[in-house]
């Protein structure tokens, strides 16, 4: 009778009652997931095929869309705008990078902080410079006139300032790929006698190839869907971001507002879905056995090297520069005595000092519990076994983010949440619900960070565990938990800094009560304190750089407290 | 066999249309250590690792102690595991690696302490309570992940390959200290590995696998002596594979006929064709007795050094096509002043020469 039995259905372990925690567990994080990232963005999709009445309409407001040639005319905006931004941007990081991972130049480690910088500011930092630089009372705004163009608001200062603000996560992207170097293949080259230029293309640019791929659509998709920049700079330059917000915001229409967020969307998960084929291609071409290649000294090519970064710092650190030194001018441009009117302006007059106070609070709540939920969502995914089913749809809903641009999730948080009916609606317009919409927005990074730091543990520690019959909730706080204590804080600053400077999701979620410093700026900029919405965007980098030496001298702390177990 | 203390049967694994175990049964007594033996992707690894319950099998069931054990999840089997990779948990120190188990069953404070350092005195490592595993080399390291698999004296012990990522010598001082250490608790033992040396030095009896199920069970001389199957044969030891006839007087190769005494001749009908097998060291250059019909005359192809003896490729004209290898001394080498091409007598023991149809 048994051997019958065993034919039919497989066997099944029974559950260990420790395991049910795990269960419980993974279900929460699925369930978090699927409140606050699949449920907004169904909720677009549902708004793009009704009419406002609520009835379904199939594609009509796609059509209506298309024949409306303002719109469309801000779609070839967009694109045009992104292209060339990708153009000019790839290049400028390859160089760089070349020069960072490919020459023996002098502080190499200076020049990879100060192109980090950008990513301490808003992106609307760039912006405001710009108008300072360039503006109608520009310091230089003669040589724009030289230059043939009339003014920078509109689409010379939405590239330039893209470029800047874009720049930094091309040049990761690129100096990854050409750190992934083998150095026999140049060894085999030279012992051939190659030429340096054939070296360079038969080595090194097929072997960055698949970064550039990369590099390439990050930063289009970056710009696309970008909104601060053309929102400060942008003047009478619409674009699809700008247009997502007039549409609902300003005219309330949420049918095309829901049409141009998925037109949006588009671009953002052909990056996705391309980046994840390049990115198996990348570790396949990379074997264990490969030799990292180090550098030979090369006087000239290094000094060339040196005065190119030189030169690009030098544009990056004026950037900012100009942004310090203007918060801190009395009076553009007619007195421009040091003073602390702008930040007195911003802070109290304008009350920005609680929008900043809430940014922080945000900052640290998302530090905080986005890395406790993406740390134990990766964790159940890797490290405990059963639900199959759940399990795969949370992989892939921790991986959704990434192709999701903030605008989007913004608006889908609105529709959904802002829904009648919805028992979730008390959250709209809370620092809660702010919040929880940027954990989501940066989950992926975090997610694939902690993924990798918990790959790189022992797989069997919970067989071990297991066989020991210690519980795994144990395993996980003795061991794993401590051993991944580095990524951890690398997730707690990527989620605080990014919490600092997002503007794209929040604009659509924030309340006069809960209005967070990023957007702040933003209102400062229309009401035409361009002054003090520069004190305010100096303060955000300010904020950001003492977080990330807090961050800094935590990782070190660990690092000293770990030392007796790492080193031999 | 008295009562067996584990037992499976009828195991199976599927892994969507791929089946990795195939109707597995096995009996192995209290006490015993057993090795899996067999090429990468036989099954052996799963099916260890479905008798620990961290792979849960299709179809089958397992007893341990006269206990149904197929469907409890690891923490209710008892046993204790020991990986390749050693798993032994990075940022606890040694003391604490081995007390892991323990702790968790509300042993006393004093008890814990001295059943760690009893242990580390077993596995030959006193005194290093205090050093974390990144200090230990490797044969280290695994002597502490084998003191943490015994801690809390497990009636069953599982090896994965746990020489595997040790360096030669090291690997040959451990698999001895296992097995004695084995031989000292008594607790059962089934070790995984695919180092054929290593299952003979160490188990009581080896489990031959293949593709998914089980070729021959047996001590190392039954599986080296008389392989149930042309895989055993092929897989254990180096053999020399012939094809000959069977004929009245014996087996035709070539144009000789040989003699064979083996038991496995019996039932084959004259006149097929067979596969006969015949270790190197079963074709012998001294003694050779005069008028012997096992005795052919040979020529040296290729001498391979290896060190004691030598690895002697050679054919025969009497053999026809066939090809011989024999192992032969490097003193005796020197001796008869032989070299490749050199001309010598060799017979073929008729004992060992093994048939499969």
């Amino acid at each position: 009778m048994s051997s019958i039995a065993l034919r039919g259905a497989p066997v099944r372990q029974q559950i260990h009652w420790t395991e049910r925690f795990a269960h419980a567990a993974l279900l929460l994080v699925a369930l978090a997931l699927i409140a606050f990232l699949a449920a907004p963005l169904i909720a677009i999709l549902q708004k793009a095929i009704e009419d406002a009445q609520g009835r379904y309409v199939g594609l009509a407001n796609f059509v209506a869309y298309a024949k409306t040639p303002a719109l469309l005319q801000s779609l070839w905006n967009s694109v045009w705008v992104s292209v060339v931004v990708t153009l000019v941007t790839i290049p400028i990081a390859f160089v760089f990078a070349y020069a960072l991972t490919r020459s023996r130049m002098r502080y190499r480690n200076l020049a990879r902080s100060i192109t980090l910088v950008p990513l301490l500011a808003p992106s609307l930092l760039a912006a405001i410079s710009l108008i300072y630089w360039f503006g109608n009372q520009g310091v230089l705004k003669s040589w724009l006139t030289q230059l043939g163009i009339e003014q920078i608001y509109g689409a010379p200062g939405i590239v330039l300032a893209e470029i800047f603000s874009t720049f930094p996560h091309a040049l990761m992207i690129l100096v990854t790929a050409l750190t992934a170097a083998d150095a026999r293949l140049y060894e085999a080259a030279d012992s051939m006698g190659t030429s340096a230029a054939r070296k360079f293309f038969t080595i090194t640019l097929p072997g960055a190839k698949y970064g550039l791929i990369s590099a390439a659509l990050v930063t289009f998709t970056l710009v696309i869907t970008d909104f601060g920049i053309p929102k400060v700079i942008g003047g009478s330059f619409n674009v699809l971001a700008t247009d997502v917000f007039k549409l609902v915001i300003g005219q309330q229409d949420f049918q095309r507002g829901a049409v141009v967020a998925l037109l949006l969307l588009a671009p953002a998960l052909l990056t996705f879905a391309v980046d994840h084929w390049v990115s198996r291609k990348q570790t396949a071409m990379l074997t264990a056995r490969a030799v990292p290649y180090a550098p030979k000294r090369a006087p000239v090519f290094d000094a060339l090297m040196s005065l190119y970064c030189l030169g690009t710092c030098a544009l990056i650190l004026a950037m900012l520069g100009m942004a310090l030194f203007a918060s801190f001018a009395t009076l553009w441009p007619y007195n421009l005595a040091p003073s602390l009117r702008h930040y007195r302006m911003g802070l109290f007059d304008a009350e920005v000092g609680e929008a900043f106070a809430n940014s922080l609070k945000m900052g640290v709540g998302t530090a905080v519990f986005g890395t406790a939920l993406v740390f134990v969502g990766a964790y159940m995914l890797e490290k405990t076994q059963g639900m199959r089913p759940l399990r795969a749809l949370v992989r892939l809903l921790a991986m959704l983010p990434m192709a999701v641009p903030g605008l989007v999730l913004g608006l889908g948080y609105i529709f959904f949440f802002n829904a009648r009916g919805n028992p979730l609606g008390g959250l709209y317009h809370t620092l809660t619900l702010l919040t929880v919409c940027t954990i989501v927005h940066f989950y992926t990074t975090g997610h694939l960070t902690a993924v990798t730091a918990l790959k790189s543990l022992d797989a069997e520690f919970e067989s071990v565990s297991a066989s020991l019959k210690v519980p795994f909730y144990k395993t996980f706080w003795r061991v794993t938990l401590p051993i991944c204590t580095p990524a951890l804080v690398d997730i707690a600053r990527y989620f605080f800094i990014n919490a600092m400077t997002t503007i794209s999701a929040a604009v659509f979620l924030y309340s006069p009560q809960t209005k967070v410093a990023a957007i702040a700026i933003l209102n400062l900029d229309e009401a035409g304190e361009i002054g003090a919405a520069a004190a305010m965007a100096i303060l955000i980098v300010a904020a950001n750089t003492i977080a990330t030496c807090i961050f800094m001298g935590l990782s070190w702390w660990i690092d000293r407290r770990t030392q007796a177990w790492k080193q031999p | 066999m008295s009562t067996p203390y584990l037992r499976l049967s009828g195991i199976r694994k599927d892994y969507g249309s791929f089946t990795a175990l195939n109707d597995v049964a096995l009996d192995i007594a209290q006490g015993e250590f057993v090795c899996f033996l067999g090429p990468s992707g036989c099954g052996k690894t799963t099916l260890l690792r479905i008798i620990a319950g961290l792979e849960v099998q299709s179809a089958g069931r397992i007893e341990l102690g006269g206990r149904d054990i197929s469907r409890l999840p690891p923490a209710e089997r008892d046993y204790g595991i020991v990986f390749q990779s050693y798993a032994l948990f990075p940022n606890l120190s040694v003391a604490d690696n081995v007390a892991y188990g323990l702790v968790n069953r509300r042993a006393g404070k004093a008890q814990v302490t001295a059943r760690v350092a009893e242990l580390l005195a077993l596995v030959g490592l006193p005194g290093s309570q205090a050093r974390f595993p990144a200090q230990l080399s490797g044969g280290q390291q695994q002597r502490i992940a084998l003191a943490r698999a015994l801690a809390c004296a497990p009636s069953l012990l599982l090896l994965d390959e746990p020489l595997s990522a040790l360096d030669a010598i090291v690997r040959v001082k451990l698999r001895g200290e296992i097995r004695s250490l084995q031989r000292k608790l008594g607790v059962t033992t089934v070790m995984v590995t695919h180092d054929q040396e290593e299952a003979f030095a160490v188990a009581d009896r080896i489990v031959v696998m293949n593709h998914g199920g089980i070729e021959q069970v047996g001590t190392a001389i039954q599986i080296y002596r008389e392989p149930a199957t042309l895989f055993v044969a092929d897989f254990v030891g180096r053999i020399n594979a012939l094809t000959a006839t069977l004929e009245a007087g014996g087996l035709r190769l070539g144009t000789q006929v040989f003699r064979c005494e083996h038991e496995s001749l019996s039932g084959h009908a004259a006149g097929r064709e067979l596969r006969v097998y015949l270790r190197p060291e079963d074709v012998l250059a001294r003694p050779i007795p005069d008028g012997d019909s096992n005795v052919f005359e040979a020529q040296i192809d290729a001498i391979e050094f290896m060190g004691p003896y030598c690895l002697v490729r050679v054919h025969g004209e009497s053999l026809g096509s066939a090809k011989l290898t024999v192992y032969l001394s490097l003193n005796y080498l020197a001796e008869a002043q032989l070299q490749v091409g050199s001309r010598l007598k060799l017979r073929l023991m008729a004992e060992r020469m093994r048939v499969f149809s």
